[in-house]
């Protein structure tokens, strides 16, 4: 399900409209990845705190949004703009692909929370393209 | 047997007792047939389903989505054996509708975002993840029948 021209445009807006909160974005939304989905803390262990709103759930919240807003950036060619990333991912982190729509569930839930109405079902669709795209480009590496 | 917490049974209970089932019904369903349009598959009797704005006035879709909440309610109500309640359920959607169950979980990601959107900073993680914990019973007990 590859991203339209229409699909990058609608991405592409919506993150001009909320990249100012991405770092709260980002904090909520892994803090309630860690607490809706608790088997995503066993990536964590080596963490003092996991709760929502604790410092090391903030700090990580903002590098992942960090990651997403590059991805806009690279939105025309996510797997080459990404592959340093998928190669962290593969070969440091290896994280199982299947968190990453776990976690773009709830980035999508903290849009919805914060941004209601500049989230229609269309751009719902386009965000839920690009988070599947990247999830693509950040595993292409694993095997 | 599914255990539930004070604050789960309580968190439930409140959402759905506030809920307007008519809008947050049309509202789900709609974003669903939107967001995976895959899922209108089962719909090709409900008429004008071909773009956003078709799907979001279509009154069919709006009946379904009543329909849909009001399925939900029965689990609200019984909470503490949803997988009898839902016996009769979980046979129509299997030999009946032969809904594929991944069905489920996409329409109950869209009522997520839907009562989110409505709920605002009410929707701490914790309510998030009672709400989630409730549909996932619901999900499987509409599975249960499948064969």
């Amino acid at each position: 399900m590859s991203l339209s021209d229409k699909d990058k445009a609608a991405v592409k807006a919506l993150w001009a409209k909320i990249s100012p909160k991405a770092d709260d974005i980002g904090a909520e939304a892994l803090g309630r990845m860690l607490t809706v989905y608790p088997q995503t803390k066993t990536y964590f262990a080596h963490w003092a705190d996991l709760s929502p709103g604790s410092g090391p759930v903030k700090k990580h919240g903002k590098v992942i949004m960090g990651a997403v807003g590059d991805a806009v950036s690279k939105i025309d060619d996510l797997v080459g703009g990404l592959a340093s990333l998928s190669e962290l991912h593969a070969s440091k982190l290896r994280v199982d692909p299947a968190n990453f729509k776990i976690l773009a569930h709830n980035v999508i839930v903290v849009i919805g929370m914060l941004f209601p109405g500049d989230f229609p079902p269309e751009v719902h669709m386009s965000v839920d393209k690009f988070f599947q795209n990247l999830a693509l480009a950040l595993s292409e590496k694993y095997r | 047997m599914v255990e539930w917490t004070e604050f789960e049974r309580t968190t439930i209970q409140d959402i759905f007792s506030k809920m307007n089932y008519d809008v947050v019904g049309q509202q789900s369903l709609a974003r669903c047939l939107i967001v995976y349009p895959w899922t209108q598959r089962y719909f090709g009797n409900f008429g004008n389903l071909y773009n956003a704005a078709a799907i979001m006035g279509n009154p069919m879709v709006a009946a379904h989505g009543r329909v849909v909440l009001h399925g939900l309610d029965k689990a609200v109500k019984n909470m503490d054996n949803i997988k009898a309640a839902y016996a009769e359920l979980s046979v129509l959607h299997s030999e009946k509708l032969h809904v594929d169950p991944d069905n489920f979980r996409l329409l109950g990601d869209c009522l997520t975002v839907v009562v989110a959107a409505q709920l605002g900073a009410a929707f701490t993680p914790e309510v998030q993840a009672a709400f989630q914990k409730f549909l996932a019973v619901v999900i499987s007990s509409l599975q249960r029948q499948y064969h």
